[in-house]
C-alpha cells in the first residue's frame, strides 16, 4: 500500500486529481496565450510547443502519483485512485503527445492557423483522464462530454474543408444522440440501484438481488448502446468512416486511438467493477456486439480503395477486438484492454502519421494503389508502414500480435472459445486489406518517376513514425514488462470483498455515506 | 570428432549459435554494399552449415530425450520460455535446412539481379525462422516461428517472383495464416485446460505432452485445428491449391526453399505435435481412415496432374503433393519403419526436389521459358546438365540405388501391416511417378533437337556444378548407405511409436519430465 489519500478533504482531492489539475492549469494558460497571439505560423508553433510541454508535465505528475501508489482512504466516491486509472491515463497522454507532434508539421502544411487546435486537444485529454478516473457515473458523464465536445470542434477545425464541416456536423448530431442514450441509461441504473457510485452499484445489485431487474437491464442496455456509439461498434458505426475521413489526419489518429481508448476505459471499469458479478445480464449483448463489429468492420474494410477510409473501417474492427476483451468481464480482460490500447495507440498514430506524409494533395484521396513503389523511393517510410500494417494484422514479432494474443487469452480464460475462433477468422479477413498495402509498397513499381518525391517525413512527425515502429517491434519481442504493468494495473479493478460485504445498502446508501 | 566437440562445449552453445548467426549475417548484409551481399550471405550460410554439422557427431543416438537444450525465460508470467532442443526427428530437419541454404544462395547468384541486399538478408532471416520451427520446445515460441517465417517467404515470392506473383503470395499467405490462427486458438485452449487441471500454466511442450489425458472431449476439436494448420502446410490434398501457384510464381531460390524445407514443416508438425498430443484422435479408426485416404488420394492425384503439366516447374510442384502423400501415409501407419521412412522421404524430397527446381531455374535462365515443349533433344547440347537431370529425376522416382528408393520402400513396408489396401494403391503412385518424370525427361532431353534456340544452350557452369554437386553426392550416398541416418532417427521414432501406441489403452508417461523452471499464471482464478 502506498500513499493513502483521503478524498473527503480538499487537500486529498487536490493530490488525487493532481494530473488533471496540472493539465487544466496549462490549458487555461494556453487559452490566454492563444487570445494574445493568434497571428500566423509562428504563434501556431509556439502554441504547439506549449501544448507539448503541458502534456509532458502532466505525464510526470501522473507518474509521480503512480510511483507513490496513491490509494483512496476507504471507498472511492467520485475519483478512483488505482493502477487502471494511471495506466489508461498514460495511454491517453502518450496518444495526445504524439498527436501534437504529428500536428506541428501538419497544421503548417494545411495552413490551419488556429491555436485553439492545441487547446482543444488539451481539454479533450482532460476529459479522457476524468473518464478513466471516474468512480461515479456522473463524473464519467462529465468527462465524456468534455472530451466529446472538444473532439466535435476539432473534427471541423479546418474551415476550408467541406468534408471537415460535414464530418463535424454528423459527429456532433450522432454524438449528442449517443449521449442521450448514455444519460438515460445512467438514470435508469440510478433508479434501480439508488446510486450512481460504481462500487455501490455492485453492492446494491448483490444485496438487493437485482440481477434480473427490468429497469437495471434496460439501463445497462442503454449504457452499452451509448458506449457502442462512442467506440464506433457495428451497428452504431455509421458516423465513423465519414468523420474519420473528413477530420484532419492527426485528429483522426487521435480519435481512433485516444478517444476510443478512453471510452473503452470507462466501459471496462463499469463492466468489470460494477457489473462484473452480474455478468449474465449483459454478456450476451456485448458478445453479439463484438461479433458483428469484428465481422462487419473487417468485411467493410475489405471493400475500401482509399487508405484513410480503410483505416477508419479497420478501427471499427479493432473496436470489435477490444469488445472481446470486455466480454470476458474479468480483470484479465481489463489487462488485455490496457495492453491492446497501448499497442493500438502506437500503431494508429504511426499509420496515420505515414498517411499524413504521403498525402501531400489531401490525404482523403490517397488510394492504396498510390503507395505503389514506395519502398524503392522511401525505404524507411515503407518499412515503418509495413510494420504498422503487420501489427494491425496481429502478426508475430509486432506488438499487435501480443495484444491480440492477450485478448484471445482473456476470452479463452473466460471459456469464450467460440468468440476466440470468430476473432481469429476475422483476423484472416483483415489480411485481405492490410497486406495489399504492403504489396503495393514493395511489389509494384511507382506509377511515375516523380512519385513519392515529396513524401518526406520531417520534424516531430518523423520521430513519431520512427519511435512507434521501433516500439512496436520491441514490444513484439519483449512484451514482458508492458504485460506486467498491464496486469498489476488491473488486478484490483473488481471491488474488494470487504466493500461488498460491509458497505451500506439500500436506496439512500450512496447519499448517506457522502 | 565427438571428443573434440565435447572439449569445446559444443552442445551448450550450438543451438544458440545457429539461431543467432543468420540474424547477425542478415544485419551485415543489409549494412554492407549491395554488390557484396551475395558473397557475405554465402559466407554466413557456410559458417552456419559448418556450425551445425557438428550435430551429426555430437548427437547421442542412444536416447530419445531432447539434446542441446537451450532455456531462457521469455514471458514468465504466461509460462512462456525460449526453449529449444533437438531429438532424432528434428536433427535432420535442422541439417537439411543448413545444408540447403548455402546451395540456395549460390543458386540465386545470377537469378536475382535487383535489390540484392534485401533479398539475401531475407534469406538469412528465413533460415533462423525455419530452424526455429524445428527446434522450438515451447508452443508459443513454435507458433511465433511458424508465423514469422511467412514474412520473408511472402516477400521473396512477392518481390522477386513471376508475373502473377501478387495473386500467388496472397493465396499462399491467407491459406497458411488461416490454418495457423485456428491452431493458435487450440494452443490457448490446451494451455487453459491443462493449466486448470494441473495448476501449472505453461506453454512448455513437455508439460502439455505429459498431460494430454486431461484434454478429454476437447481433444477432437483441438486435433482438428492442428490438423488443418499442418495439412495446409504439407500440403495434403485437398488443401494443396496454393502450392502450384506459389511454386510457379516464386523465383528459383524461393521454390527450392518452399519445396525443400517449408513443406517439411507441416509433416514435422504432425510428427512432433498433432499425433503425440492427441493419440486417441489420431489413431481413431474414422480419423485414420480419412487421413490415410487423403494421403493416398494425394499420391495418385498429384502424380496424375503432374502427368499433364506443360510447365516443368508446375510438374515438379504437383509431384511434391504426391511425395508428401507418402510421408503422411508413413506418419499415420505409425510403425518404426514407416516413421523412419517418412523422415527419410522428407530429407530426400528436400534434396531431389530442390535439385529439380534448381535445374528448372537453370533452364529458365538459359531459355526464359519453362514449357517442356520448348525443349527437346538438348542432351546433345548440354551433356552434363542432362546427366545430372537424369540422375535427379531417377531419384525422384525412387530408383533403387538412389535416396528416393530408401524412403518410399521403408514407408511402404512399414505401412503395409497397418493399411494393406491403401499401401497397395499408394504403390501404384510410384508407377505414375515414373510415367510423368520419364515422359518429361524424354521430351526435354531426348528426341529431335528441332528448336534452333536450344542449339546454343550453355552447359553447367562451375558455379552450377557446385550447387548440384553436393545434392548429387547426397542422392547417391543416402541411396547406397542410409544406415547412419536411420540409426540417428531410430530411437526417437521408436519412442514416438511407443508413446502414441502405448497411450491407447492406458495413459503412460513415455517421455520423462525433466526439471524445468516453469512460470505460474499468477492471477488466474
Amino acid at each position: 500500500m502506498g500513499m493513502v489519500v483521503n478524498l473527503a478533504t480538499p487537500a486529498g482531492l487536490f493530490w488525487g486529481m493532481l494530473p488533471e489539475i496540472v493539465l487544466t492549469g496549462w490549458a487555461l494558460a494556453l487559452m490566454l496565450v492563444a487570445g494574445w497571439r493568434h497571428g500566423g505560423e509562428e504563434d501556431q508553433r509556439f502554441a504547439g510547443q506549449l501544448a507539448l510541454a503541458a502534456l509532458v508535465s502532466t505525464l510526470f505528475a501522473l507518474w509521480w502519483l503512480w510511483a507513490k501508489d496513491a490509494r483512496p482512504d476507504g471507498i472511492a466516491l467520485m475519483i478512483a485512485l488505482d493502477g487502471f486509472r494511471y495506466a489508461s491515463s498514460t495511454i491517453f497522454l502518450l496518444g495526445a503527445i504524439m498527436t501534437v507532434m504529428l500536428s506541428l508539421g501538419y497544421v503548417r502544411r494545411e495552413r490551419i492557423h488556429t491555436p485553439e487546435y492545441y487547446l482543444l486537444i488539451l481539454f479533450a485529454t482532460i476529459g479522457m483522464m476524468v473518464m478513466s478516473a471516474a468512480a461515479d457515473l456522473i463524473v464519467l458523464f462529465l468527462g465524456l462530454e468534455i472530451m466529446s465536445i472538444c473532439v466535435y470542434v476539432l473534427t471541423g477545425i479546418n474551415r476550408r474543408s467541406v468534408f471537415g464541416a460535414e464530418a463535424a456536423l454528423k459527429y456532433f448530431l450522432l454524438g449528442a444522440f449517443a449521449s442521450g442514450f448514455l444519460i438515460y441509461g445512467i438514470a435508469l441504473i440510478y433508479g434501480a440501484t439508488g446510486t450512481t457510485n460504481l462500487t455501490l452499484i455492485a453492492v446494491s445489485i448483490t444485496n438487493l438481488g437485482l440481477q434480473s431487474n427490468g429497469m437495471l437491464m434496460a439501463g445497462i442496455g442503454l449504457l452499452i448502446i451509448g458506449f457502442a456509439f462512442k467506440v464506433g461498434a457495428v451497428p452504431f458505426h455509421m458516423w465513423t468512416p465519414d468523420v474519420y475521413e473528413g477530420a484532419p489526419t492527426p485528429i483522426t489518429a487521435f480519435m481512433a486511438a485516444a478517444v476510443k481508448a478512453a471510452a473503452f476505459a470507462a466501459l471496462m471499469r463499469i463492466m468489470v467493477h460494477s457489473l462484473g458479478e452480474s455478468i449474465g445480464t449483459w454478456q450476451n449483448a456485448v458478445w453479439w456486439l463484438a461479433v458483428v463489429t469484428m465481422l462487419g468492420g473487417n468485411l467493410m474494410a475489405l471493400a475500401q480503395r482509399r487508405l484513410k477510409r480503410m483505416l477508419a473501417y479497420s478501427s471499427i474492427a479493432h473496436a470489435g477486438y477490444l469488445l472481446t476483451a470486455v466480454v470476458s468481464g474479468t480483470e484479465t480482460g481489463a489487462a488485455a484492454y490496457l495492453f491492446y490500447a497501448f499497442a493500438y495507440t502506437l500503431v494508429t498514430l504511426g499509420a496515420f502519421g505515414v498517411l499524413a506524409v504521403v498525402g501531400r494533395n489531401g490525404e482523403r484521396d490517397v488510394r492504396i494503389d498510390d503507395l505503389a513503389g514506395l519502398a524503392a523511393k522511401r525505404p524507411w517510410l515503407a518499412f515503418a508502414m509495413a510494420v504498422f500494417m503487420l501489427s494491425l494484422l496481429g502478426f508475430p514479432g509486432t506488438a499487435g500480435f501480443m495484444a491480440k494474443w492477450y485478448v484471445l487469452m482473456s476470452a479463452i480464460e473466460a471459456d469464450q472459445w467460440k468468440l476466440g475462433i470468430i476473432l481469429v477468422l476475422a483476423s484472416v479477413v483483415s489480411a485481405g486489406y492490410y497486406l495489399p498495402v504492403v504489396m503495393e509498397m514493395y511489389m509494384n513499381q511507382p506509377i511515375t518517376e516523380e512519385a513519392h518525391q515529396e513524401s518526406v517525413a520531417v520534424g516531430a512527425g518523423r520521430w513519431v513514425i520512427g519511435a512507434t515502429a521501433a516500439l512496436l517491434l520491441l514490444i513484439g519481442f519483449f512484451p514482458g514488462r508492458l504485460m506486467d504493468v498491464s496486469r498489476s494495473s488491473s488486478d484490483d479493478l473488481k471491488p474488494s470483498a470487504a466493500f461488498t460485504l460491509n458497505a451500506p445498502t439500500g436506496p439512500d446508501a450512496g447519499m448517506a455515506s457522502r | 570428432m565427438s571428443g573434440f566437440l565435447a572439449s569445446i562445449g559444443y552442445g551448450q552453445w550450438v543451438l544458440e549459435a545457429i539461431m543467432i548467426v543468420p540474424l547477425l549475417g542478415a544485419l551485415i548484409v543489409m549494412m554492407g554494399p549491395s554488390a557484396q551481399a551475395k558473397k557475405i550471405a554465402l559466407g554466413v550460410a557456410l559458417v552456419e552449415f559448418v556450425l551445425s554439422l557438428g550435430l551429426w557427431w555430437a548427437f547421442d543416438q542412444g536416447t530419445a530425450l531432447m539434446q542441446f537444450e537451450v532455456y531462457h525465460e521469455w514471458i514468465p508470467a504466461w509460462g512462456i520460455a525460449y526453449h529449444l532442443g533437438i531429438d532424432g526427428i528434428s536433427l535432420f530437419m535442422v541439417l537439411l535446412t543448413t545444408f540447403m541454404m548455402p546451395l540456395t544462395i549460390l543458386g540465386s547468384w545470377n537469378y536475382i539481379k535487383e535489390r540484392e541486399g534485401p533479398f539475401y538478408a531475407l534469406m538469412l532471416v528465413l533460415t533462423t525462422g525455419m530452424l526455429g520451427v524445428f527446434v522450438a520446445l515451447d508452443m508459443f515460441l513454435f507458433y511465433v516461428f511458424w508465423e514469422i517465417m511467412l514474412i520473408p517467404m511472402y516477400f521473396i515470392i512477392g518481390v522477386w517472383g513471376g508475373a502473377r506473383r501478387i495473386y500467388a503470395t496472397i493465396k499462399f499467405f491467407v491459406f497458411t495464416f488461416f490454418g495457423s490462427l485456428l491452431m493458435l486458438v487450440a494452443i490457448l485452449v490446451m494451455y487453459y485446460v491443462v493449466g486448470r487441471e494441473t495448476g501449472e500454466y505453461s506453454f512448455s511442450y513437455r508439460h502439455l505432452l505429459n498431460n494430454t489425458q486431461y484434454l478429454g472431449q476437447w481433444a477432437f476439436w483441438l486435433f482438428g485445428a492442428f490438423f488443418l494448420a499442418f495439412a495446409i502446410k504439407v500440403p495434403m490434398f485437398p488443401f494443396h491449391t496454393w502450392l502450384p501457384d506459389a511454386h510457379v510464381e516464386a523465383p528459383t531460390p524461393g521454390s527450392v526453399i518452399l519445396a525443400g524445407i517449408l513443406l517439411k514443416m507441416g509433416a514435422y508438425g504432425f510428427l512432433r505435435f498433432a499425433v503425440p498430443f492427441f493419440p486417441h484422435v489420431a489413431l481413431d479408426p474414422t480419423v485414420a481412415t480419412i487421413v490415410v485416404t487423403l494421403a493416398v488420394v494425394g499420391i495418385i492425384y498429384g502424380a496424375l496432374v503432374a502427368l499433364v503439366q506443360p510447365d516443368f516447374k508446375k510438374l515438379i510442384a504437383y509431384s511434391s503433393v504426391s511425395h508428401l502423400g507418402f510421408v503422411m501415409l508413413g506418419i499415420w501407419a505409425l510403425t518404426l519403419q514407416s516413421i523412419q521412412g517418412a523422415i527419410v522421404i522428407m530429407i530426400n524430397h528436400g534434396i531431389s526436389t530442390g535439385a529439380l527446381f534448381f535445374m528448372a531455374g537453370m533452364m529458365y535462365e538459359r531459355r526464359h521459358t519453362r514449357e517442356i515443349a520448348d525443349f527437346g533433344g538438348i542432351a546433345r547440347v548440354v551433356p552434363a546438365f542432362a546427366a545430372v537431370l537424369t540422375l535427379v529425376a531417377l531419384s525422384s522416382i525412387g530408383l533403387p540405388g538412389t535416396n528416393g528408393f530408401v524412403g518410399e520402400f521403408l514407408v511402404l513396408i512399414g505401412s503395409f501391416s497397418q493399411y494393406p489396401v491403401a499401401t497397395a494403391i499408394a504403390t501404384t503412385g510410384v508407377i505414375f511417378a515414373a510415367m510423368y518424370i520419364l515422359l518429361a525427361l524424354q521430351r526435354i532431353l531426348f528426341g529431335k533437337l528441332d528448336n534452333p534456340a536450344n542449339k546454343k544452350m550453355q552447359d553447367l557452369s562451375i558455379r552450377e556444378l557446385f550447387v548440384l554437386g553436393p545434392l548429387v553426392v547426397c542422392i547417391v550416398w543416402i541411396g547406397l548407405y542410409p544406415a547412419p541416418i536411420l540409426r540417428r532417427v531410430e530411437v526417437s521414432a521408436q519412442a514416438l511409436v511407443t508413446q502414441v501406441r502405448g497411450q491407447l489403452p492406458v495413459q503412460a508417461k513415455a517421455i520423462p519430465e525433466e526439471q524445468q523452471p516453469l512460470g505460474k499464471f499468477g492471477d488466474d482464478k
